[in-house]
């Protein structure tokens, strides 16, 4: 098998071994698994297959809302991780990112064209700067930016808490004042053809962020020296490149990425800024979702989008009596089975080989 | 006849490239049969195979007139078949003996009996005179201990038949001379050889046959008694080889390359280049030389940057670097071809082409506005792959990964040669490459120096050092102990001098032991 072949076979094989687990699961506990795949295919596109109800298009606003901020804490963990670093920073960086977005989105008076890019950029560079510190801190004093990013994660928490709290002047304790109509990606042109889904204009920025994850990586110099620095290190030293400044630069753009899915959150899904209880998970999504889409900007993406939509059919789930959890295990057991591409590709070496030698015998 | 080994009609493909085309060896019981080929010729895969790291596409495997189906090394190890590779693979904080039984530690109870493997490791070290010490730590011992650890697992899992991929092109001429002695004592104790070497030194000195490779097909294999160097070199590269370096009497110029002084530590923490003086003109090949770990990698580490000094200085063309980065030595016009081919050289998981560009990516023609250009990159490469004959089965897009030991090495080579730097550093430029490459590095390095460029050629081959430079220093202990002209001097000589037995200065000379006593 060519590496480009095994690039999009082996995660492909992952899935539908995630999927087999699930239903087996869904089996032993007494259920049918039709009834899984009947939610599912709900959370994706509305499609009511027990009911015979055609596609509904609020459902897919619904799974692409859920699948946006995944996307892009995937590209903050994958960016982070072409430069050699395991970043867990993204769940902080976000949070960091929401309470910029909500600041500027609070603070600033001015017309939407102007606002709305303003409170994007304030998460970008809310999430980039907390994204630079444990990258200072692993190219000045090489602290682990494991330690480091988990730490930053419990402060942006608090940090974000208390600026909701005590400056913003929370009136029940769990939100803001709604921001201005200004700061919103709403869009009701889109809630209109999504059937008063609450998709808005986030998967633009998405989009442009995905483009641009790539591009960097691939097409331009500073990504050439961030891969070369994570393939290695003393290679890119010994060639002259300023391995450290290489760091910080990968760890800010890996925040600005989580950021910018802070501020998403903040002003698209939500309209107000909140009180965060604990992690919602965003950071760990994220993770899950760059694994299996292979650290590429294409396979997050469309890693993103399983993950999103799984998101999306867990109440559906719940619903036909299916235990919501399930979800998370299909999820857990995809990630699984990509951490075992090795063995996968091992088994499936041996099966081309055994087709090989027989073909040969035909011809003989 | 009887052989112990047969690989019958092995054919093997890699993307872009048969690297094994129709090959059959046949291996007589307790011999030692040497693997000769161009870098590339399809060598280490053809051992790989035999020790079951690859599966053939076509072809058959026999093992004592057996036929077997390696699928895994784990298979090879069961039917006695052990492999020392190009880059050993053992575990650096780990023991000797520890490195030695993993994957089949013996057990008293539930725990590892480490006192009867330290035991058993012990007596066959004794019995095929190695002298390790199982206790000592791998990253504390030299890369020549480090094979015969590598060694001694083979027996340990008592292989029959070892296979050994370039042995020598880490060790130094009297580590390859113990090795050679190694070899013999373990055919005497029954054991078979298969060798893979670029030196045809080693094969007429050790071994009984030789196969010789060339792109991928068999060209024969004869016995080595009856044939000689001059005539393997030909059957090998397919056209008469010259051994020796054509080169004009050097004119040297100015100062390029001056160090004042110079006291750097070593990794251990103790100073590894002592108070050390030298100079390098314009025109010239200044050859260092002495055995390995007498402060060479310190004093390259220091000029290139790589490692702080402790104090001395480093001018380059009369501008002081001691303190500059690695990148304001490299805009200054200093060059490096690093000894750590895959530490320092490549980078393994880019593409050839990428690797190429290490040192230029951002400048034109290969970048343009932060932007890659892709174009003028597979231009440069097709250019270095065609000058240096770099093969490999994708070209340019040939992920280094994948590119056999030798044609990494080139590709360094061609990368560096290529940049003609005005203070050139060529640590080991030859390592792993077969004759004719050798052949056309060393003019490519007289090239260099004929365009006023000042060499400063590091390596442990004496031949090497004989060959191409025109003014030999010799360092011992991380000091200078003689520079000699390479006209004038001898192997005999420079032994004494790199063992510290003779010091020379300016001329005058003395037995280091004469002085003493004096
Ligand atoms: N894992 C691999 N994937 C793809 N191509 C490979 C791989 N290993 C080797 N090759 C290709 O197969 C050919 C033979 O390689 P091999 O390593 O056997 O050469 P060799 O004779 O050992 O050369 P050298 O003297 O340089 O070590 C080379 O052209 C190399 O590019
Ligand atoms: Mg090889």
């Amino acid at each position: 098998m060519t590496a480009r072949k095994e690039k999009i076979v082996l995660p492909l094989i992952a899935v539908l071994l995630g999927f087999v687990l699930g239903s087996l699961i869904v089996i032993l506990t007494g259920r049918s698994p039709l009834s899984m795949f009947a939610a599912i295919v709900k959370g994706f596109s509305g499609i009511d297959i027990v009911n015979g109800q055609p596609i509904n298009t609020r459902y897919i606003g619904e799974f692409i809302i859920q699948a946006m901020p995944i996307i892009l804490t995937g590209l903050s963990f994958a960016f982070a991780s072409r430069t050699g670093l395991f970043s867990i920073g993204a769940e902080g960086q976000l949070m960091i990112g929401s309470i910029s977005a909500t600041a500027v989105a609070l603070l600033v008076d001015a017309p939407r064209a102007v606002h709305l890019p303003l409170v994007l950029i304030a998460g970008i560079l809310g999430g980039a700067l907390w994204g630079a510190i444990p990258g200072f801190l692993k190219a000045r004093y090489n602290v682990h930016e494991v330690v480091v990013t988990i730490m930053m994660n419990y402060i942006a928490l608090h940090f974000n808490n208390f600026v909701i709290l005590h400056i913003f002047g929370s009136v029940d304790r769990v939100k803001t004042a709604p921001f201005p109509m200004s700061a919103l990606l709403k869009s009701p042109f889109l809630e209109n053809i999504t059937r008063q889904s609450r998709l808005n204009w986030g998967f633009i920025p998405v989009i442009v962020a995905v483009v641009l994850f790539s591009f960097i990586i691939n097409k331009t110099t500073f990504g050439y020296s961030l891969r070369a620095v994570g393939y290695n290190k003393d290679a890119a030293r010994y060639a002259g490149m300023k391995v450290s400044r290489n760091i910080i630069a990968s760890m800010a753009i890996a925040g600005a990425f989580a950021g910018l899915a802070g501020a998403v959150i903040t002003v698209g899904t939500f309209n107000f800024g909140r009180v965060i209880q604990a992690a919602e998970g965003y950071g760990f999504d994220g993770i899950a979702v760059a694994l299996v889409g292979g650290n590429e900007a294409t396979g997050i993406l469309l890693a993103g989008l399983l993950f999103g939509g799984l998101k999306a059919a867990q109440p559906l789930m719940q619903s036909q009596g299916i235990p919501r959890e399930i979800a998370g295990i299909i999820q857990a057991s995809i990630v699984l089975f990509v951490a075992m591409k090795f063995g996968i590709k091992m088994v499936l070496d041996k099966f081309e080989r055994r087709q090989a030698p027989s073909t040969e015998g035909d011809r003989v | 006849m009887s052989y112990i080994v047969e690989m019958l009609h092995i054919t093997k493909d890699f993307p872009g490239i048969r690297a094994n085309d129709d090959i059959t060896l046949q291996i007589e019981e307790r011999s030692i049969h040497a693997l000769l080929g161009e870098n590339g010729a399809g060598k280490s895969t053809l051992m790989s195979i035999l020790f079951g790291l690859y599966q053939p596409d076509s072809g058959s495997i026999r093992v004592r007139g057996k036929e077997v189906k390696i699928s895994d090394p784990n298979v090879a190890t069961s039917l006695g078949i052990g492999m020392v590779h190009q880059h050993f693979k053992l575990v650096h904080n780990f023991t000797v003996t520890e490195n030695i039984i993993l994957g089949m530690e013996p057990r008293k109870g539930p725990v590892i009996d480490i006192r009867a493997a330290e035991q058993k490791v012990e007596d066959l070290s004794k019995l095929y005179g190695l002298a390790v010490d199982p206790r000592a730590k791998i990253e504390d011992i030299s890369v020549s201990m480090q094979q015969r650890v590598e060694i001694l697992k083979m027996l340990y899992r008592d292989a029959e038949i070892l296979i050994f991929d370039e042995p020598t092109a880490v060790l130094t001429p009297q580590e390859i001379h113990e090795l050679m002695q190694i070899m013999r004592r373990l055919v005497e104790e029954g054991k078979t050889i298969l060798l893979i070497t670029h030196k045809l030194k080693e094969i007429k000195e050790v071994a009984d046959t030789c196969t010789v490779l060339r792109r991928g097909k068999l060209v024969s294999t004869v016995p080595v008694a009856d044939t000689d160097e001059q005539r393997m070199a030909e059957m090998m590269v397919g056209r008469q080889v010259s051994f020796h370096v054509d080169k004009g009497p050097a004119k040297p110029g100015d100062e390029l390359l001056r160090i004042e002084q110079l006291n750097v530590k070593n990794v251990k923490g103790v100073l590894g280049v002592k108070n050390l003086s030298l100079s390098v003109r314009a025109g010239e090949v200044l050859g260092l030389c002495g055995i390995d770990g007498n402060g060479q990698a310190e004093l390259v580490y220091a000029i290139t940057g790589l490692t702080k000094v402790e104090s001395g200085k480093i001018f380059l063309k009369d501008k002081e670097i001691t303190n500059l980065s690695i990148k304001e030595r490299i805009d200054l016009g200093l060059g490096h071809i690093p000894e750590d081919r895959q530490k320092y050289g490549l980078v393994l998981d880019f593409t050839l082409g990428e690797n190429f560009i290490i040192h230029n990516y951002y400048e034109r023609p290969f970048a343009s506005r932060g932007i890659l250009r892709r174009k003028a990159i597979l231009e440069n490469a097709q250019r270095l792959i065609r000058e240096f004959d770099v093969r490999s089965g994708q070209g340019a897009m040939t992920p280094a990964r994948a590119m056999s030991g030798g044609n990494q090495q080139k590709a360094i080579v061609a990368r560096e040669i290529d940049r003609s730097p005005e203070v050139f550093v060529v640590v080991q430029p030859t390592r792993g490459l077969d004759v004719g490459a050798i052949e056309y590095i060393h003019r490519r390095i007289i090239e260099e120096r004929d365009k006023n460029k000042a060499i400063l050629l590091v390596s442990l081959e004496l031949d090497e050092i004989m060959d191409v430079s025109d003014r030999i220093a010799v360092i011992y202990n991380g000091e200078i102990v003689g520079i000699v002209d390479a006209a004038s001097t001898n192997e005999n000589e420079l032994g004494l001098m790199m063992s510290g037995a003779l010091r020379k200065s300016g001329g005058a000379s003395r037995l280091v032991h004469e002085a003493a006593r004096a």
